[in-house]
């Protein structure tokens, strides 16, 4: 009964999104306000039955119900509560759910957040989110229906994923779709502002905090993928230029190229066509990384759900959605002036420059990931473009922004002299460069990659901070100083040190880390840089539903006893399917990590991968502190307290320039 | 006026190549080989340099071929089965063709994730994989034992495929050998 309850739910909820697009979207081009008015009760009626919805299956899923096929596929008797929570969306008809439950999150936090702002602005930001909605349930109910029952209820359930049992990935899905989705925000607000003809500094304000905590929000999701792959797929590496990796890397940079030209939007009006089509690519890349995971065109790890028509069903949603707001922008597009004007040495141009680099790099991943499928498309065969063709075009597309966000934040808006800057930038560039030098000779062997690695990371650092002190009023009470400081600017300096802290975890994880497979009979010993692994033999273990081979590993350092480590080898019963736990011993400076490979011979010899990964730890650290940056940003007193200047209904004010 | 529309016409190419790409079924390719007999080769075991690998040492026996890169991403999921299918079935002659990779990485790579293979050709420069025609790695042959091609999958195997498709040719081909050399290859 519930599941059907469930269904029905759904159905209701589609009415509803109906409802939250095309009466509101009407009410606007009329100026009828009853109309526009609807959008929020219907949001609000969305929230509730798409509510249900979710709460149906996750109850079927914590009840065992295995008459629903998706419960029966994805989950199983044995599986412990947590996963059987987290398996709601651990396949692709529950991801969806919980993709259109996220989508009318964010359209209920808009509403609550956007009281101060015109009344058609917010009716037609609802209805455009009410419209992707459609397309969402609609993909679902035709396609995708998570509440399909079985003919013969099987006596048990299929089980998850068993590489998706673990708590990593059971809050990766939500961050990454919260991050995903959430850029269908600063998507509709693009379109909306098309629509009426608003796009002014106002339109790049409302935008800037949704574009900065979706922001966050996908930096978190990427940040906790790279985690688990690193420790559950017993690899060793962080991140592997996957087609699903890169799928959710593309909107990140172009997320953060919207970061910065909504900015200079704001602050300066310029750049307006360029961050309003930058708003549009940044959500259909979303779109796009459903589609690519989804459809099945490209063959990744992580394609666990594909089927051509629904990869039909998604190519027409996404012609509808990005093909039609690239048409509104062909035609708006020609109509928006930015009104500022900057000479070519000034903070415009090093945003812009900005932007050019995050494109550049972000068209190259996706011609990358696209290519092989473009070259299967022409009959030229099939081809697979690997790591070493990311490596060697990313690297140095991204190294010049680090040296340009030094230079950036230096720079005045409008018009700069380059004597000024040279000036200032004289310290912190000897400072970098010869902290740097001291920094990589003290590493076990020096490298000039390193070197210059480390270089960039002292520099972004000593710019950020030289920035900030800069702007600390230094004729008041430090407390008083700091307080005046907008969270935005706080925002800025805080993403940017999380970039330093980054690039030095990249640096040293790839230059120094040290690897070796090694075969270790119970009682042998391995010496890898200063650590001694001593395996001691392998025990069988009984998990819920896997059983384990056991590993233990003494680490001494120096003759002492630093970590005892026990990697294990699952096989999950129900699936089959080996799995290698490695251990992991985290530290700030440097990881250690054992995985078990095989069982060798009957006398108790293991393959045993070993790993000394120095700072990887660091990777992840200046991600999360990019994000929180981002976060913070995005509680900047000035969008909260948004003031409109102009009546409603005039569309005569100097702001509109369409 | 016309820089505006560039956006577009660029999203329309693009699904035009989505469209198609949808279309094509990887697993789908026909593969002129199958019915024929393996093309031949005689290269080096990626172990040993002395050893040859080629199709004449296994005549006689029905083998698999698979062939695989350390670079290849697909690969690394595809693994883990490969382990466990020859664990599971001793009797499988797996035998890998190492396809446009370095003799260290490849070796390395069945270091680090096990080796369930019974012997290993190493094809540097891919011209093996020309006349197999490979088209994406990895691929999987299956060889009977007169040396003819009888299966071929294109892409990562998966449980399904093993269990609806590898195994239950692997066993109808080795009752055929049983049977006796009366076995009779229609094409």
């Amino acid at each position: 009964m519930l599941p059907e309850i469930g269904h029905f739910a759904l159905i209701l909820a589609l009415c509803m999104a109906l409802f939250q697009a095309v009466l509101p979207l009407w009410g606007a081009a009329v100026n009828n306000h009853q109309y526009m008015a609807v959008a929020k009760s219907a949001a609000q009626g969305h929230l509730l039955f798409v509510l249900i919805s979710f709460a149906a299956l996750t109850a079927a899923f914590i009840t065992h119900d295995f008459s629903v096929a998706y419960v029966a596929h994805n989950s199983n008797s044995a599986l412990p509560l947590l996963y059987r929570v987290s398996a709601v969306w651990g396949a692709h008809e529950g991801s969806l759910l919980l993709w259109a439950l996220i989508l009318v999150l964010w359209t209920n936090a808009v509403l609550l957040f956007s009281k101060n702002l015109p009344r058609e602005m917010v009716a037609r930001v609802v209805a455009v989110l009410g419209l992707i909605s459609i397309g969402f349930i609609l993909f679902m109910l035709f396609t995708s229906n998570p509440f399909d029952r079985l003919m013969i209820v099987p006596a048990d359930g299929r089980d998850l994923n068993p590489l998706l049992q673990d708590f990593g990935l059971a809050i990766h899905p939500p961050m990454l779709y919260l991050g995903y989705v959430g850029f269908a925000v600063p998507f509709s607000f693009a379109i909306a502002a098309m629509l009426g003809g608003r796009l002014d500094a106002a339109w790049a304000k409302w935008s800037r905090p949704w574009t900065s905590i979706a922001w966050m929000f996908l930096t978190l999701g990427i940040t906790l993928g790279s985690w688990w792959a690193y420790y559950e797929l017993g690899w060793g590496g962080w991140w592997f230029w996957d087609p699903v990796e890169n799928a959710s890397f593309m909107p990140w940079l172009i997320g953060l190229a919207l970061i910065h030209s909504l900015a200079a939007t704001e602050k300066r009006n310029v750049f307006k066509a360029w961050t309003v089509l930058l708003a549009i690519i940044a959500f259909s890349l979303s779109l796009l990384g459903t589609f690519l995971v989804r459809s099945g065109v490209l063959t990744s790890v992580h394609a666990f759900a594909t089927d051509p028509t629904r990869g039909v069903f998604i190519l027409i949603f996404l012609v509808l959605v990005v093909g039609g707001s690239l048409a509104l922008y062909a035609f708006r597009a020609p109509k928006i002036k930015s009104t500022g004007e900057f000479q070519l040495f000034s903070r415009e141009t090093a945003l812009l420059l900005n932007n050019i680099i995050l494109v550049v790099a972000c068209a190259s991943i996706l011609l990358g990931t696209l290519y092989p499928l473009l070259l299967d498309a022409l009959n030229l065969g099939k081809i697979s473009v690997g790591p070493p063709y990311f490596n060697s075009v990313f690297v140095p597309l991204t190294a010049p922004l680090a040296v340009l966000l030094g230079v950036g934040v230096f720079l005045r808006w409008k018009k700069d002299e380059p004597q000024r800057v040279l000036g200032l930038l004289m310290l912190p560039a000897v400072i970098s460069i010869v902290t740097g030098v001291i920094l990589s000779l003290l590493l076990p062997e020096f490298k000039v990659a390193a070197m210059i690695g480390l270089i960039l990371a002292v520099w972004v650092a000593v710019a950020t901070g030289y920035q900030f002190y800069s702007r600390v009023n230094k004729n008041k009470k430090l407390t008083t100083a700091l307080l005046e400081i907008p969270k935005g600017f706080y925002g800025m300096t805080l993403a940017h040190i999380g970039v330093s802290v980054f690039i030095v975890g990249i640096t040293l994880t790839s230059l120094y880390s040290q690897e070796k497979d090694v075969r270790l009979e119970p009682g042998q010993t391995y010496q890898l840089g200063d650590y001694e692994f001593e395996f001691r033999g392998v025990i069988q273990n009984q998990g819920a539903n896997y059983v384990a081979n056991e590993g233990l590993v003494i680490v001494r350092k120096d003759g002492e006893v630093i970590q005892e480590m026990k990697p294990q080898k699952r096989i999950y019963r129900v699936q089959k399917m080996p799995m290698t736990e490695a251990a992991i011993d985290a530290g700030v400076s440097r990881d250690l990590f054992v995985a078990l490979g095989e069982q060798l011979d009957s006398k108790g010899a293991w393959s045993v991968r070993l790993y000394v990964k120095p700072f990887i730890r660091w990777i992840w650290l200046g991600a999360i502190i990019m994000g929180l940056g981002g976060l913070l940003a995005a509680f900047d007193r000035r969008y909260r307290s948004v003031k409109i200047k102009q009546s409603v209904d005039s569309e005569s004010d100097a702001g509109v320039t369409v | 006026m016309w820089r505006y529309l560039l956006p577009l016409v660029a999203f329309i190419v693009l699904v035009v190549f989505l469209s198609v790409g949808l279309s094509l079924d990887p697993k789908k390719i026909p593969s002129p080989l199958i019915g024929k007999p393996a093309p031949t080769f005689s290269l080096p075991d990626l172990h040993d340099a002395e050893k040859i690998v080629s199709p004449e040492s296994m005549k006689g026996q029905v083998w698999v071929l698979n062939v695989w890169a350390s670079w290849c991403v697909s690969c690394r999921a595809e693994h883990s089965i490969l382990n466990e299918l020859v664990r599971s079935n001793k009797d499988i002659k797996l035998v890998g063709l190492n396809y446009k990779d370095t003799l260290w990485k490849g070796r390395s790579w069945l270091q680090q994730r096990g080796n369930p293979y019974y012997a290993n050709a190493f094809d540097k420069e891919g011209r093996v994989g020309i006349d197999w025609g490979v088209y994406g790695v990895p691929e999987t042959f299956v060889i009977d034992a007169e040396g003819y091609v009888r299966y071929k999958h294109t892409g990562p195997l998966n449980w399904q495929s093993v269990q609806q498709e590898l195994l239950p040719i692997l066993k109808e081909l080795s009752t055929k050998k049983q049977v006796g050399a009366k076995y009779e290859n229609h094409i």
